[in-house]
């Protein structure tokens, strides 16, 4: 389901929202994703305090959706963009790429909340397919 | 049998107790049939469905919205066997509706941002948890009569 110049315009444009906000947009998605689905936390066992409040979980927050951001930029070529992040999830932090789809989900539950009005279905859909596009981007290198 | 905890009863309840079953099933049913245009297989004879605008005013829609959120009141009042409750719903969508049960999921995604939305800070984790949980053992007991 490729990004039509249409999805890509109305991604830009939501995004721009989303850009002076990431800390809490991320801390918010993970630290959602870490209640919602325990299972993620399996990554994480490295860090003492997986409780929204702490440094870490607010730090990964903002470095994962920052990432998304960037990957806003390039949109136009994302396997080319993300090659070297893909590189890192595919042969160091091996991360399940069913992760990516929960993760997703969190960040589009708070969308939802963070911008009631903006977050029309027009928008979720643009970003969903974005989202997703990202998520295929980022296990290019898999195997 | 699944296990709930008071918290995850009392959300529930909660949640249901407060939504605008016409608002919320006709936002989320409409916000499924645009965010995965696929689902509109169903709705053939449900008129215009052409584009967004179209459809976020259909009224054959909004009024069907408000028929499938109703049908989670049976599991509301069912908690403690939502298997068997939900058997005759199961039969009807397998063997009269032919709904590709993959579709529980997206509607069930595109319900629960709708009441993120409704919900804003109060859809918390834990309150997020006990929700997708809830909808996660409706969607399994609708798709046990498939065969």
């Amino acid at each position: 389901m490729s990004l039509t110049d249409r999805d890509k315009a109305t991604v830009r444009t939501f995004w721009a929202k989303v850009a002076g906000n990431t800390e809490a947009v991320g801390t918010n998605a993970l630290s959602r994703m870490l209640t919602v689905y325990p299972q993620t936390k399996t990554y994480f066992a490295h860090w003492k305090d997986l409780g929204p409040g702490s440094i870490n979980v607010r730090k990964h927050g903002k470095t994962v959706v920052d990432g998304i951001g960037a990957a806003v930029m390039k949109i136009d070529d994302l396997q080319k963009g993300l090659l070297s992040l893909s590189e890192l999830h595919a042969f160091q932090l091996r991360v399940d790429p069913t992760n990516f789809k929960i993760l997703n989900h969190c960040i589009l539950v708070v969308l939802a909340i963070t911008f009631p009005a903006e977050f029309t279905p027009e928008a979720h859909v643009a970003v969903d397919k974005f989202l997703a596009a990202v998520a295929l981007a980022l296990s290019d290198k898999y195997r | 049998m699944v296990e709930w905890t008071d918290f995850e009863r009392q959300t529930i309840a909660g949640i249901f107790a407060k939504i605008d079953y016409e608002t919320t099933g006709a936002t989320a049913l409409a916000r499924c049939l645009i965010v995965y245009p696929w689902t509109q297989r169903y709705f053939g004879n449900f008129g215009n469905l052409y584009n967004a605008g179209a459809i976020k005013i259909n009224p054959l829609i909004a009024k069907h919205g408000t028929i499938i959120v109703h049908g989670l009141d049976r599991a509301l009042k069912n908690l403690d066997n939502i298997k068997d409750a939900y058997t005759e719903l199961s039969v009807l969508h397998s063997d009269k509706l032919h709904v590709d049960p993959d579709n529980f999921r997206l509607f069930s995604d595109c319900l629960t941002l709708t009441l993120a939305a409704q919900m804003g800070a109060d859809f918390n984790a834990d309150v997020q948890a006990a929700f997708q949980k809830f909808m996660l053992v409706v969607v399994s007991a609708l798709k046990r009569q498939y065969h």
